[in-house]
């Protein structure tokens, strides 16, 4: 990176990738590099932009660690800070979002309250239920079909706001693994990087939240158990 | 109708309720061939962990279509400060 370049507001390209920002994974991280190059042009709303892609899952990544929002608030403020003015040093070894979480995972853990973890897994209960299984792990209470449903009787504001309240009451550990993985579209060896947790502890978490949100989902749209 | 499934069991076959905590290292691939195929057969005759594995696929879907909370005013506020602040430094 140039420094003299750094402070002109330069605003070049197209803001997004041609298919803008939801799109998956790899439309993403189009955008993210064509925005990293404008953020080192100094570009204000190169920033703004990633902002708002990101801030969402950092907040609520940053909360796995933190107590409060406020708490919360000023890791992610700090780990922007960081990210600009770590500018100049990153090599693009890592995607730019795995750099990102690294730095603000590294600064919430630092600022949690909670003692440093040793990683396993403090929620241990079944993916179902165990009254929904007979005497010999049959099915005896199916799952409600739910798939048709969702889209149907939902508009995707209200599916969001469903998974986002499902995502917020998960163990921090189950959240921060459904995150950055499923939400962030990140791959399971960026998450374990960025966590510093092992691919099969990874999977550990990833099954119970992924399990949690099925259940969720099937209470709230297949009249299954509630 | 399916058998009650305790007459259908046969020793080496999992029970719905095994693979239902399989679902996650399968989509991961992170199973053995055997274990694959152990898993497979259970689905081929087994209509509810057919669903019950495609609700998990679907569930994923969703998450990966969740769509970032806004800001609020002040974070905007605070995080416009947050670049002003780093462009100041020169």
């Amino acid at each position: 990176m140039s420094g003299a370049g750094r402070k002109t507001v330069v605003t070049v390209g197209p803001a997004l990738a041609p298919d803008g920002t939801d799109g998956g994974t790899l439309p993403a991280m189009d955008a993210d590099a064509s925005l990293l190059q404008r953020l080192r042009d100094g570009d204000e709303q190169a920033f703004t932009a990633l902002v708002e892609r990101y801030h969402s899952s950092m907040l609520g990544l940053a909360l796995s660690f933190v107590s409060s929002r406020a708490v919360a608030e000023e890791v992610v403020q700090d780990t922007w800070l960081a990210v600009l003015r770590g500018l100049g040093r990153f090599e693009e070894r890592s995607s730019l979002r795995t750099w990102l979480f690294t730095i603000l995972v590294n600064r919430a853990r630092s600022t949690g309250v909670r003692e440093a973890r040793s990683v396993p897994v403090a929620d241990a209960g079944p993916a179902v239920d165990a009254s929904r299984f007979g005497p010999s792990g049959g099915w005896a209470v199916p799952p409600e079909h739910w798939i048709e449903e969702a889209e149907n009787r939902m508009d995707a504001a209200k599916l969001s706001e469903l998974l986002r309240g499902g995502l917020a009451v998960l163990p921090p550990r189950q959240r921060e693994v459904l995150l950055l993985r499923d939400v962030e579209g990140l791959s399971s060896a960026e998450v374990c990087q960025v966590l510093v947790i092992s691919e099969a502890n990874q999977r550990v978490l990833l099954h119970r939240g992924r399990s949690r949100l099925r259940q969720l989902l099937e209470s709230e749209l297949g009249g299954g158990p509630r | 109708m399916r058998l009650p499934s305790r007459l259908r069991l046969r020793p080496r076959e999992l029970a719905c309720q095994q693979v239902v905590e399989l679902v996650t290292d399968y989509l991961e691939d992170a199973m053995s061939p055997s274990q694959r195929r152990r898993l497979e057969h259970h689905l081929d005759g087994c209509p509810h962990c057919t669903e019950y594995l495609a609700q998990m696929r679907e569930t994923i879907r969703l998450a990966g279509r969740v769509t970032p909370e806004d800001l609020t005013p002040q974070m905007r506020v605070d995080l416009t400060n947050v670049f002003r602040r780093w462009q100041d430094e020169g």
